[in-house]
């Protein structure tokens, strides 16, 4: 009996101190003044205001009334971004890594459309206000796997659950047949790369056959025929309803994946990763694709490639006429790290401009959400952050962010576990 | 396909030699960051022999010397990497919880694109580490980035102090423990291994301390104790001969290997990626022991999920050399930009910042009077970058090893072969993986089959 109320009492404790540490975000009217404002699609705005009301900016510009009881936040000597937005992310899938039970991201079988990342994302997972104080306010969430291994879905960065968190898109994923090797350990025989290749190729234009098949029973019988869990999942691509996001990186494999598009006719499709992209450059340009493309912090895939081809990458893509949103794929969760990406790629040749549409609108474009993100416009949702200086800079601080209109509270175990330990007390000695 | 690597390997190689030509330089007119001695604005520095020989306003070329222009750039110590596994070509000898006498020096490997392309990053020594599949591993080699030689003994930094590689925590325990059913498959294995090592190794200098004193005795009919390499190598060790540098994570496991250094007399020891230091910085302090670190990985297994990028500036500001290192091809060409980390997490100064990739990492691997920063006697060992080095939009211009410029970016082509030959099949790519894999280069070597890590349907080739 004692120990049940002792349990009640350290749990009463917990959940107190839990609260005291995790501060909730906040909802309501916010006028952020003397600001510079990259607004990303209209250029920069020195000392004016953004009003955020209702989840929206209300208002932006430098004669913008004040709302009565607005809380007004003095951005004096600060910027305005828009939310950088990743498009390369694990977020709520992996909690850590080398370990199964601590992962979701990858489903057994090489036909798995049906299996949506919506569904696991962890609103509660350490690593989202890690990143999201670091002014990443939306991130596409992807599975990983074999051929079809699942639906990657946008989400914002605050939400208890999925639902909450969702920023209106999913798209399947198709990682094409890969030729390249998966690093220095992949110690196979050309002819061996080669046969898992053919092979591979003929299972993906089975499968798309049999989709192409089922959407067809599917419209004579509007509907009615069984339950097919693959095939219904992969319906909307082959109707041209849902994008088809495709991950392809050796130069090679890019063309091939082209020319199997253009084959099959599939209406909306992205490529991802495009490692090599910028060798076929021309050819992407001219399929009027859209890329994500990345990681930019990455080595070159050739041991003759020139040392800095994988940061000069993005650029020589745009130079090419080819649309590209830059992409992290950090392994280490460090989508923080998205700046520092986009600011490679603008450093090695694509220029600030280009490099922050590559994480802000364009991103929003490919997603078809511009509507309502990736740039600070009135009318948008009010998905921004303040910062000290040029967020591609390492040093800059950023010292508010907002999601959906909601200002998130400026801690993550990280800063929690700083607090904690620059001065620890005790120190050496324990006092007893 | 080996063949065509090593035609390919030496035709890199002979471009890079056309880069060379003298190591009698004047670097004109550039910033110049000493890192210990300030930040001077135009400034030349003076290379000579190979050496830095003046650094000062207006200094004009004695004949014989090839100037470069570095006005409105950036002059920099080059880059030192305490944490590296390129220019070698093993990495693990995983067959036993102590390997002390293996050496990755007997792997070096100096046509590795890899060592070129962090010359792009500005660095010019890194530490050529054996991998953390062992509680006590194998030796370690200190290299220059000599690209262009042929003889793989011309990597070494000559002189460089000894130093071994240790491992904690989930690395040993996994590959022993989990993977052969042997000790050690806890932390408190990893304990048990290291002092049973050190406590034969002290047996071992007693018997030979014991016998080379009697030998001379009138009488002395005993015979010598059995040589065991790995046995002298542990006493290196134990006599300061040799800097431990000890792969590790939690709290925990870094107040155990204090303490077992402090009962053995381990005075030199070196905390490699440590991202649990913070919590104990004061006692790392105390012991005078100093830490390597990421600046920003965690999450990539459990033992660093309790991690923070704010490590490296707790652990500065508690007194311990902190240097930040790579563990990784890619992430060693940007140290300089994990060096600004510190500034975004912690608010460290530019040249605490630069310290970390410069004089720090040099004072643990012994080398701090010859490299680390830009004085007048030390190696000219230089990096000139286009921007601050600090910026994310600087570039790494010229990089120069022994005052010979082993790398120029207005030089460097587009395609690293001489003669491109069409029909050469070098078509296949190389992809590394990112979505959930370990990141940690340490155990390379000691993993499992490429089967069984990817399987083999369709896609997954």
């Amino acid at each position: 009996m004692r120990s049940k109320y002792i349990f009640l009492l350290v749990a009463f404790c917990i959940c107190f101190f839990a609260e005291a540490q995790n501060p909730k975000a906040k909802f309501g009217t916010f006028a952020l003044t003397n600001a510079n404002i990259e607004t990303v699609t209209k250029g920069v705005i020195n000392n004016g205001t953004v009003i955020i009301k209702d989840g929206k900016i209300a208002a932006v510009g430098t004669n913008v009334q004040i709302p009565q009881g607005a809380e007004v936040i003095d951005c004096k000597g600060s910027w305005i971004y828009p939310g950088m937005i990743d498009s390369g992310t694990t977020l709520g899938l992996i909690e850590f890594g080398a370990y199964a039970q601590a992962t979701d991201v990858s489903e057994v079988g090489d036909v798995v459309p049906q299996v949506r990342a919506l569904t696991a994302v962890n609103p509660n997972s350490a690593a989202i206000p890690i990143n999201r104080i670091s002014g990443v306010t939306t991130a596409l969430t992807v599975p990983d796997g074999d051929l079809f291994c699942g639906t990657a879905a946008l989400i914002n960065l605050h939400g208890y659950t999925p639902d909450q968190m969702f920023a209106g898109f999913e798209g399947l994923i198709l990682n094409y047949p890969r030729t390249g090797r998966r690093g220095g350990f992949d110690r196979r025989t050309d002819e061996e790369i080669k046969k898992a290749n053919d092979k591979a190729i003929a299972r993906l234009n089975e499968i798309w056959e049999k989709a192409v098949q089922y959407h067809k029973l599917d419209s004579a019988t509007k509907g009615t025929t069984g339950y097919y869990p693959e095939m219904q999942a992969l319906i909307p691509v082959v109707r041209g309803e849902m994008t088809l996001l495709i991950e392809v990186n050796a130069a090679k494999d890019i063309k091939a994946a082209l020319k199997w598009v253009k084959e099959k006719n599939i209406k909306k499709v992205v490529l991802t990763g495009v490692a090599e992209g910028w060798r076929v450059a021309d050819e992407i340009a001219k399929a009027n694709i859209p890329v994500l493309a990345g990681p930019v912090l990455e080595l070159p895939s050739r041991d003759y490639d020139r040392y800095d081809k994988a940061y000069q990458n993005p650029g020589l893509l745009k130079k090419a006429g080819v649309k590209v949103a830059i992409r992290t794929v950090d392994g280490n969760l460090n989508y923080r790290n998205l700046p520092y990406h986009a600011g490679f790629a603008a450093a090695y040749g694509m220029g600030r401009e280009d490099a922050l549409k590559a994480i802000t609108i364009v991103p929003a474009e490919i997603f078809g959400v511009s509507d309502k993100l990736g740039s600070i416009e009135q009318g948008k949702v009010a998905n921004l952050f303040v910062c000290s200086g040029d967020p591609f800079e390492t040093k800059t601080q950023v010292s508010h962010v907002f999601i959906e209109g909601w200002q998130m509270p400026m801690v993550s175990r990280q800063t929690l576990l700083y607090d904690e330990f620059l001065q620890r007390d005790p120190g050496v000695t324990k006092q007893k | 396909m080996k063949k065509i690597f090593t035609i390919l390997f030496s035709v890199i190689v002979l471009y890079a030699q056309a880069q060379q030509n003298t190591n009698n330089l004047l670097i004109k007119g550039g910033t110049v960051l000493t890192i210990t001695k300030g930040t001077l604005e135009s400034t030349d520095v003076l290379v000579t022999n190979g050496k830095i020989a003046q650094i000062g306003k207006n200094l004009s070329a004695p004949s014989g010397h090839q100037t470069i222009d570095a006005t409105g750039m950036f002059v920099m110590p080059g880059i030192i990497d305490a944490h590296s596994h390129a220019g070698i070509d093993a990495v693990n000898e995983a067959t036993s919880p102590v390997t002390a006498e293996v050496n990755v020096g007997d792997a070096l490997n100096p046509f590795q694109i890899g060592l070129y392309r962090a010359l792009g990053g500005g660095v010019t020594t890194i530490h050529s580490m054996h991998g953390s599949a062992n509680a006590i591993g194998g030796q370690c080699e200190t290299i220059k980035l000599r690209y262009g030689v042929k003889d793989p003994e011309a990597l070494r930094m000559e002189g460089a102090p000894r130093t071994i590689k240790f491992a904690l925590g989930e690395n040993p325990t996994r590959v022993h423990g989990g993977g052969s059913n042997i000790v050690p498959r806890t932390r408190m294995g990893v304990e048990f291994v290291i002092r049973q090592a050190f406590s034969q190794a002290k047996e071992y200098m007693t018997s030979w301390d014991t016998y080379n004193k009697q030998k001379n005795q009138k009488g002395f009919r005993g015979t010598p104790p059995a040589y065991n390499y790995r046995l002298e190598t542990l006493a290196d060790i134990l006599k300061g001969n040799i800097i431990v540098h000890c792969h590790s994570y939690r709290a925990d496991e870094l107040q155990m290997m204090l303490k077992v250094a402090k009962d053995f007399g381990v005075k030199r020891l070196v905390f490699q990626h440590v991202n649990e230091g913070f919590k104990v910085a004061p006692e790392i302090a105390a012991q005078g022991a100093m830490a390597s670190v990421f600046s920003d990985w965690w999450a990539y297994k459990l033992e660093v999920y309790y991690s923070t990028a704010y490590n490296a500036a707790i652990l500065a500001k508690n007194g311990v050399t902190t240097s930040i290192n790579s563990d990784d091809g890619e992430l060693m060409r940007h140290l300089y930009h994990e060096a600004a980390k510190t500034q975004k997490y912690g608010n460290l100064t530019d040249d605490e910042a630069l310290a970390m990739i410069t004089i720090n990492p040099a004072k643990q691997l012994g080398i701090e009077n010859r490299v680390g920063s830009l004085e007048a006697g030390k190696d000219a060992d230089i990096a000139i970058f286009s921007k601050h080095p600090l910026s994310i939009y600087a570039i790494p211009m010229v990089t120069i090893v022994d005052g010979i410029v082993r790398f120029d970016r207005a030089k460097d082509p587009d395609d690293m072969r001489i003669v491109v030959d069409p029909k050469q099949p070098l078509e296949i790519a190389t992809f590394r993986e990112h979505h959930g894999h370990s990141h940690e280069s340490c155990l390379e070597g000691a993993e499992l089959s490429f089967e069984e890590l990817f399987g083999t349907t369709a896609n997954q080739e």
